[in-house]
């Protein structure tokens, strides 16, 4: 809309005609306080705090419904508002309890803050204040009646964004009360979101009440270690007796790709890093066949001992690595590396959940056509076409709603089932059991399998459009679906995986054919100089590795957070045979059946970045820490300096004493320069000063991976930098056959949800056992 | 539509219901009217009522319940046979509502709110009726009874009690 000018304390601010007065004075940093109003929600005007005087008009009217038009003078500043901010403060604490000191908002509330400012600590009321019992709706949600001050934010929030409608106000004026769908629980999806929204200390969480002020945590920015969303959550940490513990997951300063958003895997899921089963102590098996605790370096030596030996009396080809989808890119990237160029095999895989590879090789060549979560919820047009996004990717199907909310976005759903977000769809094309395969012969103009010209039409007519499909593509077809959209202009794709870094892991090269960023290890170019020895034939895949160590051809496994035992249900028997590592954070099922154990940090105790299943790469922070695990990179880099291996050449760090020699030396080395090092001095960078800094393996990612050129003062300060795979030159397609999406729900997260027991506590509150309710 | 097989409710009043709903721009428009109408013929808002409503406006029960307790006419407990209603607003009060109140909490022997143990009466103390001219004024049920003395409290109460066994009676018979 066209520009207005209006005046608000004697300044010239200039803003959209129809913008509300709140967003306008607040963008020009004028501070007007207000309980009920929150951005992207509707309009409630229950507060009465934002009052304003607009010239001319006889009462002080509400900046948070209040349009500004042409000429409009306001005044956000003077006795007269002070006053009635003040008697509005008067009146809400009239009911509200002064117990401050207990309450868990107390330093972070809202109405604590006002009354500091507008000084409404006495008042004439002297009624006595109505108490009401707290109430428990759920293991994550506690409401305390008191102290609400009805602002209607949680109700807003729970409908609107997360179109869930489990919150209502029950009776009417001071005995009012906020009310969940259940009668005394809340039917929900337990996002915690009506926690994070309440002004003040009246629906708090069950993870964090009572537990610590929010002065005395350190809060670190860092992200989930969930889903593959990424989201960005802020850890409220805090010291204990074994290093330091998370109390609290939010997003707290509201930035990053997921804005207010956080799911209740990324608010409760993280009391996995305090389970008691956690390990602490490397593991070695002794001669009684027990796993003994041992001291990092025999653990280190004798893993070391066994690998070189396997190696150098057996060949590569005797050991395979097993890599993980949630440790970091660095993590993965040094694994590779480690099992290409140290142990000399391709060997190497993880537990695919999605087959990015296929999705890179149908992108080869064509730039600018992969959608970033940003891009996704700024869409006009979306297609979704599989999966299920309310459930397996909270974050993106908050964008979508919020994007169809307040920007009209148009959503296309093509599902074999009926799933939640076609509540807001435009458009719905139910396919038949195998409609899947049948749609992009459809989306180009045949009806032979899927009649429903109307849907197709709209779709068409669409100007630009995001394609995002689920796990039920995988080769080929991901392929003809992305042919389809790459012969149109303005298509672009998102394909949804599963784990916090599945994406990471295969951009990385944990597959047996590819190289970082997909490159084929037939032909590794580039990859031949930087990994010295390097075979140059495909490795076995994970599950052909672990039939190689039953049938006694395989001398090692090593496996890094991975559960193949468990995922794979091989039989135990099967690993005898094979000298196994695990590096990993509980005792799986794998673990248990290893001769060696390290004890691995969680993502939520390292540094690093990960790869969300859109490509973006957001930078992991340490944040809580765990006496005795170390991150996978440093047990990494010890692994080799154990094996005798030059741990520069793995890792790139300090200067290397040489200078770039540009073609003047001749010998053998003519020719040949410290390509890191020209590298990094060419970008003005500096080499990382320890082997243990995972950044300096991201110099050497973004070095090699042609898809990752990151943004780096966009990825340092905390937001996402994108990824894209079209840069890359040459790929091939790896095992379509051997994904095996892990469905990972709400509540659910492989082997850290099992661990987690405030996601064990909501999954029993979501499904009651009615046998089990008490009369009391 | 299934709901409708599935209906608490009497045909008659069903029958209106399905009128309701497709009377207003929007489906909800119709809740309030249709749950007096639900009050009135099951006695009060049970739960079964709220589910019933929900379901034929196309809204969940919770936002049936929000709007339900916002109103002090509607009840979700049953009322007796004959809910006695009381105004004490100012012209009531001024006329001496307050005594008549209490002679019919001495009568019935139950207070606001209450309910007689045999179920045929219930008390109330309410907001002005509409019938100041005729201070004090009380309603039983839809009946208006007007400027009463506390004297006239046991014949009306009388009254009430014989139409409950005749038609106690003819119930039986």
């Amino acid at each position: 809309m066209a520009d207005v000018t209006i005046t608000v304390d004697g300044k010239k601010l200039t803003a959209p005609a129809g913008a509300l007065l709140i967003d306008v004075c607040r963008k020009a940093g004028i501070e007007i306080p207000a309980f009920c109003y929150y951005p992207g929600l509707s309009l409630q005007a229950a507060c009465r705090m934002c009052v304003v005087r607009q010239e001319k008009v006889p009462k002080l009217q509400t900046a948070c419904t209040t349009t500004v038009a042409e000429g409009q003078v306001f005044i956000t500043d003077s006795p007269e508002i002070t006053q009635a901010r003040k008697a509005t403060i008067e009146l809400l604490l009239g009911n509200h309890p002064l117990d401050c000191p207990v309450c868990d908002a107390g330093g972070e509330c809202e109405l604590q803050d006002m009354t500091f400012k507008y000084g409404a600590g006495e008042s004439l009321y002297a009624e006595a204040k109505q108490h009401r019992e707290e109430q428990q709706w759920s293991p994550a949600v506690f409401y305390d009646r008191p102290r609400c001050i009805l602002c209607y934010r949680c109700i807003r929030m729970c409908g609107e964004g997360m179109d869930v409608w489990a919150l209502g106000v029950q009776n009417r004026g001071a005995s009012a009360v906020i009310a969940p769908n259940g009668g005394d629980r809340l039917d929900c999806e337990q996002c915690g979101m009506c926690i994070d929204v309440c002004p003040v200390g009246a629906l708090t969480s069950g993870s964090y009440r009572y537990k610590t002020r929010p002065w005395e945590m350190n809060h670190v920015s860092t992200v989930c270690t969930h889903c593959a969303d990424g989201c960005k959550v802020t850890l409220g940490v805090r010291q204990s007796n074994d290093g330091s513990a998370i109390v609290r997951a939010d997003n707290r300063d509201k930035s990053g790709i997921n804005g207010d958003f956080l799911c209740a895997k990324g608010r409760f899921g993280f009391d996995f890093v305090e389970n008691p089963e956690r390990l602490s102590k490397p593991l070695v098996r002794n001669a009684a066949g027990k796993l003994e605790p041992a001291t990092w370096e025999h653990a280190l030596r004798v893993a070391a001992a066994r690998l070189k030996e396997v190696r150098d009396s057996r060949g590569g080809s005797a050991i395979g690595v097993i890599g993980s989808n949630v440790t970091t890119n660095e993590e993965n990237y040094l694994l590779q590396k480690f099992a290409r160029a140290v142990l000399q095999t391709n060997n190497i895989d993880h537990e695919r959940t999605t087959d990015y590879s296929a999705f890179a090789h149908a992108l080869a060549g064509h730039t600018g056509r992969s959608a970033s979560l940003r891009e996704i919820a700024a869409a006009p047009a979306i297609l979704l076409i599989g999966g299920n996004p309310t459930e397996e990717h909270p974050l993106l199907a908050w964008e979508l709603r919020t994007n169809v909310r307040l920007n009209r976005a148009r959503l296309y759903i093509a599902n074999t089932a009926e799933i939640k977000l076609e509540r807001q769809a435009k458009a719905v094309l139910r396919l038949s059991a195998n409609g899947y395969t049948h749609l992009p012969a459809y989306l180009g103009g045949s009806d032979a399998a899927i009649a429903n010209t109307a849907f197709r039409e709209a779709l068409l007519a669409e100007e630009s459009l995001v394609v995002i499909f689920g796990q039920e593509y995988r080769g080929a077809p991901v392929e003809e679906l992305v042919q389809w959209g790459v012969n149109r202009p303005n298509v672009r794709f998102a394909f949804l995986g599963d784990l916090a870094n599945s994406r990471g892991a295969a951009d990385m090269g944990l597959l047996p054919s590819l190289l970082p960023g997909y490159v084929p290890v037939t032909t590794p170019g580039a990859f031949a100089a930087e990994y010295s020895g390097m075979p140059t034939a495909p490795g076995k895949t994970h599950p052909e590795m672990l039939a190689a160590a039953a049938n006694g051809q395989l001398g090692a496994l090593f496996i890094v957070g991975a559960n193949p035992v468990s995922s794979l249900r091989s039989d135990p028997a099967q690993l005898k045979g094979t000298f196994v590592i695990v590096q990993d954070i509980f005792l799986t099922e794998t673990a248990a059946l290893a001769d060696v154990v390290f004890p691995a940090a969680s993502l939520y105790e390292k540094t690093g970045t990960i790869t969300n299943t859109y490509g973006d790469v957001q930078l992991v922070k340490k944040g809580a820490d765990r006496a005795g695990t170390k991150p996978d990179f440093e047990i990494l880099v010890r692994l080799a300096g154990a094996m005798g291996v030059d741990v520069k050449a793995l890792v790139p760090f300090g200067k290397t004493g040489m200078t770039a020699d540009l073609g003047q030396s001749r010998g053998a080395q003519a020719g040949e320069a410290d390509r890191h090092a020209v590298w990094l001095a060419a970008r003005g960078l500096e080499p990382k000063l320890s082997p243990f800094d995972p950044l300096a393996a991201l110099d050497e990612i973004e070095r090699l991976v042609p898809a990752y050129k990151l943004d780096r003062p966009n990825l340092f300060g905390g937001n996402d930098a994108t990824t894209d795979p079209g840069f890359v030159p040459v790929s091939a397609l790896s095992g379509p056959d051997l994904v095996t999406p892990t469905h990972n729900g709400l509540f659910t997260s492989g082997t850290l949800g099992y661990y987690s027991d405030s996601l064990k506590d909501l999954q029993r509150h979501q499904t009651p056992a009615r046998a089990e309710t008490a009369a009391d | 539509m299934s709901s409708e097989t599935m209906t608490i409710f009497s045909p008659k009043v069903a029958a209106r219901f399905d009128a309701l709903v497709q009377k207003y721009p929007v489906k909800r428009s119709a809740l309030v009217p249709m749950l007096l109408y639900a009050q009135d013929e099951v006695g009060y808002l049970s739960d079964a009522v709220i589910a019933d409503v929900a379901a034929r406006i196309g809204i969940t029960e919770l936002e049936v319940r929000n709007v339900a307790t916002y109103y002090s006419m509607l009840r979700f407990k049953p009322a007796g046979k004959f809910n006695v209603q009381v105004c004490t607003n100012i012209s009531c009060m001024l006329r001496g509502a307050y005594d008549l109140f209490d002679r019919f909490q001495d009568e019935l022997g139950v207070g606001h709110k209450g309910v007689t143990p045999d179920g045929v009466f219930s008390l109330e103390e309410v907001e002005c009726i509409g019938a100041c001219c005729w201070a004090p004024a009380i309603q039983v049920n839809y009946d208006f009874h007007d400027d009463l003395t506390p004297d006239q409290v046991p014949a009306i109460l009388d009254t009430y009690r014989g139409k409950a066994k005749a038609e106690g009676t003819a119930a039986h018979a």
